[in-house]
């Protein structure tokens, strides 16, 4: 399937879902309807060209198979179809925008992690199971069984597709933020060759977060995780070696970084920062910001960079929040510092023997200039990291500080 | 995150399953199953499999087209004897499948994290 055509399937996804469910009514069977029109079209429009009106198309095909599902379903229990499903039918197709409405739906509070970012991706993002599993790594049956399950829960908590009332679209934002970055996070990978064929998550939750902030501008939040994912994906051209190899911040090709991404994720946060009210996204993409606007390393504004981590302490601290305060700290005034707050730091029962505070305490070593104890460190925090690159890097940072390698 | 869930055997597992009655067999098959279900259900479970007898393994490397005699796991008390694959939400949730695991009792069940390919940044 050529790229275009996918995009366009991509985008019409959630409209063509929105109009099924308000004609039809029913989430579930529309959901299913919809990825056999998408399945049709991906066949057919690159071989005999696209419709006349795509949209239209689609919106017809899904309802004709819709049918088919309901009549085999109305057989299977004849005497008790609603009339629900027919009264819908007489609402005609509009223009109306379902995007938020369908992620609000697919980010439900009453599924888990895994079953809202299997749903979003298919029913919003337009992706088959086969793509999402392929995505994920994970067996094909394995991402149908979250999304079936998902749609019994939504039934289930009886929730419709329809905008929950104002007071609550905060609080439901908040958790279609936290399934965007987690597609995004799932994404960030640096793996080499195997990755063909498989869906760039990382784009897709750009795509889907913007689809999201185009819908909420005033939303500082949105606005931010915006940013965020624009200006770490920016760096993503210069962070990995071809090999595969994570390169570190500090050496980094700066001259490959996406400008444009940078750039407007800069006036994202920028605007966000001045006129909504702050939060960890927000506060995330402004440390961001400032890594990407160096021109070189030794240009980094640390000090602006410290105090971004106090704030976000104090919004949403955690032990990762902790830890990279703790670098800036070092940065600012300098290693010995830092040694001494992680010492305190370490006593949180959530950093206990992490493999990150083994990182950072080597890091600082390495600075303070103390290589036989960094290597030492280095080597503890490979043994226990679970991510293959990170395992890679610090291993080459203690042999690099091993007493025969080559200065 | 994903996580291995590996069943080990050793002599007094394999005691007790011996003296079970074939009813009881037949439930202890029937308890896995409905394991396996389970997580099947609950998008959970990726492969599940259990393994043949150890004496039927070969050690590499062959020599003179046979495996070296005696390989270590033929012999030995505790061997893999099969294992689920999972991916769930968090270390405490595969510890949670891992103790309905009925060898979890005689200390025979381990958990492990798998590896994955996240790049953080450095």
């Amino acid at each position: 399937v050529s790229t275009d055509v996918e995009d366009l399937l991509r985008d019409l996804a959630p409209q063509v879902l929105g109009a099924l469910v308000r004609r039809h009514g029913d989430f579930d069977s529309c959901e299913d309807a919809v990825q056999d029109a998408l399945v049709a079209a991906a066949l057919q429009w690159p071989a005999e060209g696209l419709p006349d009106n795509p949209k239209g198309w689609l919106i017809t095909v899904a309802s004709r198979r819709w049918i088919e599902i309901w009549r085999n379903e109305t057989a299977r229990r004849r005497r008790e179809q609603t009339a629900a499903a027919q009264a819908a039918e007489l609402e005609p197709f509009d223009a109306v925008d379902d995007t938020l409405t369908l992620l609000m739906l697919c980010c439900h509070p009453s599924l888990r992690p895994a079953s809202q970012v299997a749903l979003t991706l298919r029913a919003v993002g337009g992706l088959s199971t086969v793509e999402i599993a392929r995505a994920f790594l994970v067996p094909e049956k394995t991402v149908g069984q979250r999304i079936s399950r998902a749609k019994e829960r939504i039934k289930a908590s009886g929730a419709q597709f329809r905008m929950p009332p104002a007071a609550e679209r905060p609080e439901r934002i908040v958790t279609v933020l936290r399934v965007l970055y987690l597609i995004f996070n799932e994404g960030y990978t640096a793996s080499s060759g195997s990755a063909l064929h498989r869906v760039e998550l990382t784009s897709e939750a750009i795509r889907l977060t913007r689809q999201l902030h185009d819908r909420v501008p005033e939303d500082g939040e949105a606005t931010g995780l915006l940013a965020l994912m624009l200006l770490t994906d920016a760096r993503r051209p210069a962070r990995t070696r071809p090999d595969g190899a994570l390169i570190p911040l500090a050496e980094q090709d700066r001259g490959r970084w996406d400008a444009q991404a940078i750039a407007e994720g800069v006036a994202l946060i920028t605007w966000s920062l001045a006129n909504a009210a702050i939060g960890p996204y927000q506060l995330q993409a402004a440390i961001a910001a400032i890594h990407d606007e160096a021109s070189r390393y030794e240009d980094t504004d640390w000090r602006q960079i410290l105090g971004l981590y106090e704030l976000l302490d104090r919004v949403a601290p955690g032990p990762m929040v902790t830890l990279n305060r703790i670098v800036a700290l070092a940065m600012v005034r300098g290693p010995a510092v830092g040694l001494e707050q992680l010492g305190v730091a370490e006593s949180d029962p959530a950093l206990a023997g992490h493999h990150r505070v083994h990182a950072v305490r080597a890091h600082l070593l390495d600075m303070a200039g103390d290589g036989e104890a960094a290597r030492a460190h280095y080597r503890l925090a490979a043994r226990r990291t679970l991510s293959v690159p990170e395992r890679r890097y610090l291993e080459s940072r203690a042999a690099r500080l091993s007493p025969a390698a080559p200065a | 995150v994903k996580y291995l869930i590996l069943i080990h055997s050793n002599p007094a597992s394999r005691a007790i399953w011996e003296s079970f009655s074939d009813e009881q067999r037949a439930e202890g098959f029937a308890y896995y199953a409905a394991l396996d279900d389970d997580l099947v259900a609950s998008g959970e479970l990726i492969a599940s499999e259990a393994l043949a007898d150890p004496s039927l393994g070969t050690r590499l490397p062959m020599r003179d087209d046979r495996a070296a005699p005696d390989g270590p796991f033929a012999e030995a008390k505790e061997h893999l004897a099969g294992f689920f694959l999972i991916d769930c939400e968090s270390r405490e949730r595969a510890l949670e499948i891992a103790a309905r695991v009925p060898e979890a009792d005689l200390g025979l069940v381990e958990v492990r994290p798998i590896l994955n390919y996240n790049g953080p940044d450095m």
